[in-house]
């Protein structure tokens, strides 16, 4: 294939063109950058009426007398299913549940990276291969193998139990979540790893290993210490894929008191007696979408550098 | 006994042998210097002295043991690498007291060790920078110091001046060899300088494409090349290899240079290598240093056998503290060294004084020297 010249386009109009260009650029960006912000703007202005100005007022109305409530309601008593305790439990459900799953899965993601690049095998390049195939599995064709393995482990969990008096966690649904999402994220997290490290200079290992230092000496004081920005980039992916993951939420703690906060949330808007809370539904979603904003806040500086990064150093 | 011996190694990555039977020895407090083209093998070398690298066959001696399955921290060996290899993430003390660390040398000690060796190498004001907050020259040093603070049997440097600009590479080299005259380390020295090769080693192995073509003292490299290409790859500027024939009647020789449309030189010869006889009336390569191709003033007074021929110049380069002049002979140019004050016009013919106690021969078809 040829590839073709360009046409050189004379900017006859000059300055009033490039003016024009600009106002419809920004113009533009504008009615997209609203466009995205009008859900959350609604959300949040909701969040804070009382009922009977959402049903008696505009949607897009700022609330005329602004209340606490309805957050306080939705953190503390609102109906999820049949029990009246609020979300505040499944939020901390989540948390149980994502905080282990990305540090598990970030630091496997690290230590794969590292062996991967700096300690290479026969058939490194092929278990990579592998690896990144695991990123474009579909959830939908995982769910029914690992509810056979999370029943098998349960089972394993119950003959624990009785027999040495500790189940080790096995068919705890948290735990069984926990499992799932490292195994499922271990791919993004070697993919992410193994790019950094290796632009990483392998002759700092080996002048670790003239030192005298061991496998797990060089990953621990060489390798991790010089991997800010990839850690950071990793764990904000995770956090937020986990945190807001339904999916595998649903299918393997979609009752009971262990459910995340997605489940949760849901049940909330689901649960239909008598009149929509609109006002508490929003707080509720509010909360829920707060963590991962909270991480983007804090990390998203490194987020962007990152990214930047990897892409120069390939 | 040596201290270092290496005895057969071969190396070979998947299907391609990169060293291909390396034999070399050291002496104790010995300063041995490798050269040869990029991607000969010498870093490859050095890695598997070090042990980073695996060999395929034959054998590695550090003062008498065998090494050859000894992990790199086992062989009591400290190496400056070619990029320096600083770890980014720790303070210039940090970084040379690594190692001490890793080994359990307790906390007091390592300090001062770590003092001692910010002494010698003028870096105590840098102890507490990170890596990236420090000059090439300081990062240079600072891995210097890394090495040193561990006092090993022998040192592995890899072209540890290379990214230094000319200044600071002559001052740092000075350091090196002071280092190496007070300490009576033993050091293996990877490099493409020509100086720095001439001036530290104590013994030089040229190598090429995995094997070493010569190995002696500098001297013996320098004045007694073995090959074409040890002769070409050493000294600057490089010695004239220019094409000739071996002329002459009954015991006499002479040495035949063509000349482009001029008569021909003839260099009688007395004091010819006995192997040269095999090669009358025969081409041979002709190799003549440019400092022994010189003004017949300025030639060398001690020298058995001087030729004198008129030369046609061509081309004068005025380098300070010599005069460059080439001239052609054999189809090539050839560059003669004179005095500064040498007065030579291009375009003029000169008489130049052929050193022929200096000059060398090589058969044009296996390019080894005749002896
Ligand atoms: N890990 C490797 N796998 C395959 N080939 C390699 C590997 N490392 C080095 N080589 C090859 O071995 C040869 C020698 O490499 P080496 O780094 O030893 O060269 P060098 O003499 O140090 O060169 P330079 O002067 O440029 O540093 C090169 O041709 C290189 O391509
Ligand atoms: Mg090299």
């Amino acid at each position: 294939m040829s590839t073709m010249a360009a046409p050189v386009r004379q900017v006859s109009g000059g300055v009033n063109v490039k003016i024009v260009n600009r106002v419809v650029i920004y113009g533009l960006l504008a009615l997209f950058a609203l466009f995205y912000l009008m859900p959350l703007f609604v959300m949040l202005v909701t969040s804070f009426k009382t009922m009977n100005e959402i049903q008696n007022g505009n949607m897009l109305s700022l609330p005329k007398a602004p209340t606490f409530d309805p957050w306080l309601k939705a953190w503390g008593e609102t109906c999820v299913g049949l029990t009246c305790a609020g979300i505040k439990g499944y939020f901390w459900n989540s948390i149980k549940m994502v905080v282990p799953a990305v540090l598990i899965s970030t630091m496997l993601g690290a230590l794969n990276g590292y062996v991967l690049t700096k300690w290479r095998f026969r058939g490194a390049t092929l278990v990579f291969g592998l690896m990144l195939f695991a990123c474009f599995i579909p959830f939908q064709s995982v769910l029914l193998p690992m509810a056979t393995i999370l029943g098998s482990l349960g089972r394993l969990g119950v003959s624990l139990q009785n027999s040495v008096g500790t189940s080790f966690g096995l068919g705890n649904p948290t735990v069984n979540l926990v499992f799932v999402h490292v195994v499922y994220g271990i791919g993004f997290t070697t993919l992410f790893f193994r790019n950094y490290y290796e632009a990483f200079p392998t002759e700092l290992v080996k002048a670790a290993q003239v030192d005298g230092a061991s496998f797990f000496q060089i990953f621990r004081r060489i390798m991790l210490p010089n991997s800010m920005p990839i850690f950071v980039v990793t764990v904000i992916y995770q956090f937020t894929n986990i945190w807001n993951d339904f999916l595998f939420a649903s299918a393997y703690a979609g009752t009971g008191d262990s459910m995340p906060m997605t489940v949760a949330l849901n049940n909330v808007v689901n649960t239909s007696t008598g009149v929509v809370e609109y006002n508490v539904n929003m707080a509720a979603a509010m909360i829920a979408a707060l963590p991962t904003l909270l991480v983007y806040v804090l990390a998203g500086r490194y987020f962007v550098r990152g990214l930047m990064a990897g892409a120069v150093k390939g | 006994m040596a201290f270092l011996e290496i005895n057969g190694l071969r190396k070979r990555f998947g299907q391609v042998e990169i060293l291909k039977g390396i034999d070399l020895e050291l002496e104790k407090g010995g300063f041995l210097v490798l050269v040869g083209p990029s991607g000969c093998g010498k870093s490859t070398l050095l890695n598997t002295i070090a042990g980073l690298e695996t060999i395929t066959s034959g054998e590695i001696r550090i003062d008498d043991r065998a090494v050859n399955d000894l992990h790199p921290s086992k062989r009591d060996i400290a190496m400056v690498f070619q990029s320096y290899a600083l770890y980014p993430n720790m303070t210039v003390a940090g970084n040379i007291s690594f190692g001490m660390e890793m080994r359990g040398v307790p906390a007091d000690e390592r300090q001062k060790a770590i003092d001692k060796v910010a002494k010698v190498l003028q870096i105590g004001h840098l102890l507490q920078r990170k890596p990236s907050q420090l000059s090439g020259g300081q990062r240079q040093r600072v891995a210097m110091g890394r090495a040193l603070v561990r006092d090993p049997k022998l040192f592995l440097f890899d072209e540890p001046l290379s990214n230094l600009d000319a200044k600071l590479r002559v001052d740092m080299r000075i350091e090196i060899k002071r280092l190496h005259a007070t300490t009576g380390t033993t050091i293996v020295y990877v490099t493409h300088d020509q100086i720095e090769a001439m001036t530290l080693a104590t013994k030089i192995a040229v190598m090429r494409d995995g094997e070493v073509q010569q190995f002696g003292t500098p001297a013996e490299i320098y004045n007694n090349p073995a090959n074409v290409f040890v002769a070409d790859f050493m000294g600057s500027p490089a010695m004239n290899l220019i094409p000739a024939t071996i002329g002459g009647d009954g015991s006499g020789m002479a040495v035949v240079l063509d000349r482009e449309a001029r008569q021909p030189i003839t260099l009688p010869m007395t004091n010819a290598p006995a192997g040269l006889s095999a090669f009358k009336g025969k081409p041979v390569i002709f190799g003549v240093r440019p400092e022994a191709l010189t003004d017949p003033e300025g030639a060398e007074r001690n020298a058995s056998h001087i030729a004198t021929a008129d030369c046609h110049i061509e081309v004068v380069e005025p380098a300070g503290s010599d005069t460059f002049a080439v001239t052609n002979l054999g189809g090539k140019g050839v560059v003669a060294r004179l005095r500064a004050d040498a007065n030579i016009q291009p375009g003029t013919s000169t008489p130049l004084a052929f050193n022929l106690t200096k000059a060398v021969f090589f058969d044009p078809a296996t390019e080894n020297r005749i002896r």
